[in-house]
C-alpha cells in the first residue's frame, strides 16, 4: 500500500518554474529595491504573519507547499520564528488588535530584512478600509518592499513575488 | 419565517430557562439598534424561534448566567453595543482589546474612554503548575489568536483562548451598505467558508425581500458549497495527519485539495469561489468546460480516496495519536449546539441541510454521518464520510442541473424587513440575520460562525491531554479565527 502511494507521488506533478526572463517576474524583481543576492544567496527564510486576514491568503500560501508548487525546490522555506527569517510575508489589513504583534514581529526579525505585503487587504485594507478596527495596509505599520496583488494571490503569483525578492539584486 | 416581535423581559428570561434546561439550542445572540436578539432551535418547530428584546435603558438580562454557551456572544454585544448584560458571569471584554479609537462602535453614542486594562486569564492553582503563553503570532501559517495553557508537566490542566485579534468591524462596515457590498464583505468573513457565508447572506437577504433565486442558481450554489466542503476536508485531513508527523497523508491530501481548487477555478473562475453568490442568484455561471472539470475531479477522488483511507486506517503509529485523543462528550456538544463534524463525531445529529432543508438539498439524496466516540479519529472519519457524500451530491447536481438564467433581478421592498438563514458550511452551520431598510440597504447584519460554539469546547477537550497533542486536537477542530472575530 505504501509503495503504491509513494509511487503516486512520483508522477511528475510539479509545475514548471517561472522563466528567469518572465516579464512579470522581471517587473517584480525591479520593484524590490534593496534585495541582495549576495546576502541571500539562493535561499530565503520566510516568516508569515497574519495581521488580520480572512484566512483565504493563508490557504493559498499553504498550497505553495504542495507537490504542484513545491516551494522548497527554489530554496524558499517557511520558518517558525521571525528570528530565523529573512523576509516577512504579511497578509490581511492590519487590525488595531494586531498592530503591536506585527510591529514586534518586525522588530524581532534580524536585519537585513524584507517585507512582502501579500493580497489586496495588505495593500490598503481592501473591503475593510475605513473600519474603526483597521489601521490600514501593511505599509502603514512597517516598511514594505514588495506588494503581491490578488484576493487572494494565487500560488503562482506568490511564487513569482518570492522569487523576485531573491533575484531582485540580479536585476539591479 | 416568523417575524421577531418585541418581548417582555419575562419572555426573554423564559427562553433563557428553556436553553438552560436543554429544551432549546442557542443558534445565536446579537445586538441591534436599541435591542438584543436571540435565535433558538426548538425541537418540532419548522423554523428557528426569533426573539427581540428592546433595551431602552441599555441593559438586558444575561443569558450566559444560566446558559454558558451564550457567554462569549454576550461579551461581544457588550463590547460592540455598550449594553449591559445584567447578572453576566464574565464581565471581561472579548473583542475589544482596548485598542480601537472608540468603544461600543455600534452603540448609539460610541465613546472613547480609557483603554481597557490588561486581560486577566482564569487561574489554575496547585503546586508545580506552569503557564505556557502562545500567540497571537503562531509558529505555523495560521490565523492569530492567543492560547494560555496551564500545565502540570506535560499534562494540560487548563487552556483558555483569547480571541478578537482579527476583528475587522464587519458589522459596522455592513451597516448602511447595499447588498452588493454586503455580499462582498460576507465573502471575506472567513476565507475557507467564503461560499457558506455568501450562500447564507444571499438567502437571508432573499428571505427579507421575499424573493426567490432562480432554480439554476439554487443548484449551482449547492455545487459551490459541496466543492468548498471537499477542498477543506482534504486539506484538514492531511493537516491533522501532518500534526501527527505523518507527512505522506499530508502530501497526498495536499494534491487532492489542489485538484479540487483547480476544478473550482476551471468551473467558476476563482479557486476559492469568492464573489460567486449574490442575492437573487449566482454571479458566475458554470464555464463551458466546467462540468467536465468537476466530473473529472469526482472520478479522480473516487479512485484515490479508498487508498488514502486504507493508509490512514492501517497506520498504527498514526492511530496511536488520533484514537482516544481530545474526546468531546456528547452532553457538551449538545449543550453548546456544536455543529459540523465536531458535533457529529460526538453524537450530535444535526446538519442544517437536513434540519432546515433549503433548496436544492430538499430534493437531494444524502446521508449525514454520525459517530459517538468524539475523539480526533472520529472527527477524521466524519470528514471522510462527508467527502463521499459530497461526491454523491455533486453527481446528482451535474445530472439534474436546471437550465435558465443564473440570476434573478431583485429590488428593494419599499419597507423595513428582516430575514435570516442557516447554511451548512464545511465547519458547521453558518447563521446570518439581516435587517434591511425600505431602500434595500443593510440596517443591521449579524453573521455567526459555527466556531462560536466550538472554540469553548476545544478548551474542555484538551484537559488532561498532553501539550504535544494540542496541535492535533486544534487541527481536528479547525475553528475559524476571522469568522469568529469578525
Amino acid at each position: 500500500m505504501r509503495r503504491t502511494l509513494l509511487e503516486g507521488l512520483k508522477t511528475p506533478l510539479t509545475e514548471r518554474a517561472p522563466d528567469a526572463d518572465d516579464a512579470e517576474l522581471a517587473a517584480l524583481a525591479a520593484a524590490v529595491q534593496n534585495a541582495s543576492a549576495k546576502t541571500l544567496g539562493r535561499s530565503l527564510s520566510i516568516r508569515h504573519v497574519d495581521a488580520g486576514s480572512c484566512n483565504a491568503c493563508e490557504l493559498e500560501i499553504h498550497a505553495l507547499g504542495n507537490a504542484f508548487y513545491d516551494l522548497e525546490r527554489f530554496g524558499l522555506r517557511f520558518v517558525a520564528s521571525p528570528r530565523h527569517a529573512d523576509l516577512l510575508l504579511v497578509t490581511g489589513p492590519v487590525t488595531r488588535n494586531m498592530r503591536e504583534a506585527l510591529e514586534r514581529t518586525f522588530a524581532a526579525t534580524p536585519t537585513p530584512k524584507w517585507v512582502i505585503a501579500s493580497g489586496a487587504c495588505a495593500w490598503d485594507g481592501h473591503v475593510f478600509a475605513g473600519s474603526y478596527a483597521i489601521v490600514g495596509g501593511v505599509g502603514d505599520v512597517v516598511p514594505v518592499d514588495l506588494y503581491i496583488p490578488g484576493c487572494p494571490p494565487s500560488p503562482n503569483a506568490l511564487l513569482r513575488g518570492l522569487l523576485a525578492v531573491m533575484r531582485g539584486a540580479v536585476a539591479r | 419565517m416568523n417575524e421577531p416581535r418585541g418581548l417582555a423581559a419575562e419572555e426573554w428570561i423564559g427562553a433563557t430557562r428553556r436553553l438552560a434546561a436543554g429544551k432549546a439550542t442557542l443558534v445565536s445572540l446579537w445586538g441591534d439598534a436599541g435591542c438584543v436578539r436571540m435565535a433558538l432551535h426548538e425541537p418540532g418547530r419548522a423554523d428557528l424561534t426569533m426573539l427581540a428584546l428592546t433595551c431602552p435603558d441599555g441593559a438586558f438580562p444575561s443569558v450566559g448566567a444560566a446558559h454558558p454557551p451564550a457567554i462569549r456572544l454576550e461579551r461581544a454585544i457588550v463590547d460592540l453595543f455598550g449594553y449591559l448584560a445584567t447578572g453576566a458571569p464574565d464581565s471581561r471584554p472579548w473583542l475589544d482589546h482596548g485598542r480601537w479609537p472608540i468603544h461600543a462602535p455600534l452603540g448609539a453614542a460610541p465613546v472613547n474612554d480609557a483603554p481597557a486594562a490588561g486581560y486577566a486569564f482564569l487561574a489554575a492553582e496547585g503546586s508545580g503548575l506552569h503557564q505556557i503563553p502562545v500567540g497571537p503570532v503562531h509558529a505555523g501559517i495560521i490565523e492569530p489568536g492567543h492560547f494560555r495553557f496551564h500545565a502540570s508537566g506535560e499534562t494540560v490542566v487548563r487552556l483558555e483562548a483569547r480571541l478578537g485579534y482579527v476583528h475587522k468591524g464587519v458589522n459596522s462596515l455592513m451597516r448602511g451598505a447595499n447588498l452588493e457590498r454586503g455580499a462582498k464583505l460576507a465573502a471575506r468573513v472567513s476565507g475557507d467558508s467564503t461560499v457558506a457565508y455568501q450562500f447564507a447572506f444571499a438567502r437571508a437577504a432573499e428571505s427579507a425581500l421575499r424573493v426567490e433565486p432562480t432554480p439554476r442558481a439554487r443548484w449551482l450554489r449547492a455545487a459551490l458549497a459541496e466543492l468548498e466542503r471537499l477542498a477543506n476536508h482534504f486539506g484538514d485531513i492531511g493537516a491533522i495527519c501532518n500534526d501527527a508527523s505523518f507527512s505522506l497523508m499530508h502530501a497526498h491530501c495536499g494534491i487532492m485539495r489542489e485538484r479540487v481548487l483547480r476544478a473550482c477555478g476551471a468551473a467558476f473562475g476563482h479557486r476559492l469561489m469568492m464573489d460567486t453568490i449574490v442575492p437573487g442568484g449566482v454571479a458566475v455561471d458554470l464555464t463551458p468546460g466546467g462540468r467536465e472539470a468537476v466530473r473529472a475531479l469526482i472520478v479522480n477522488i473516487r479512485e484515490v480516496l479508498p487508498r488514502l483511507v486504507t493508509l490512514y486506517d492501517n497506520t498504527a503509529s498514526l492511530q496511536d495519536r488520533t484514537v482516544r485523543t481530545g474526546v468531546l462528550r456528547t452532553t457538551l456538544a449538545v449543550e453548546y449546539g456544536c455543529g459540523g463534524y465536531i458535533g457529529r463525531a460526538s453524537g450530535r445529529d444535526f446538519d442544517a441541510r437536513r434540519a432546515f432543508p433549503y433548496s436544492p438539498y430538499d430534493e437531494l439524496r444524502f446521508e449525514v454521518p454520525l459517530l459517538t466516540r468524539g475523539d480526533v479519529n472520529a472527527r477524521v472519519w466524519i470528514r471522510i464520510r462527508e467527502i463521499e457524500q459530497s461526491l454523491e451530491i455533486l453527481d446528482q447536481i451535474l445530472a439534474r442541473l436546471p437550465g435558465g438564467p443564473a440570476r434573478a433581478e431583485i429590488a428593494a421592498s419599499g419597507r423595513d424587513s428582516e430575514g435570516h438563514a442557516l447554511v451548512e458550511g464545511f465547519r458547521g452551520d453558518v447563521f446570518v440575520a439581516l435587517r434591511l431598510t425600505a431602500e434595500g440597504m443593510i440596517g443591521n447584519a449579524h453573521l455567526r460562525d459555527p466556531s462560536w460554539f466550538q472554540w469553548p469546547l476545544l478548551e474542555a477537550v484538551i484537559e488532561r491531554n498532553i501539550v504535544a497533542d494540542f496541535p492535533l486536537c486544534n487541527k481536528s477542530f479547525n475553528c475559524s479565527y476571522s469568522g469568529h472575530d469578525l
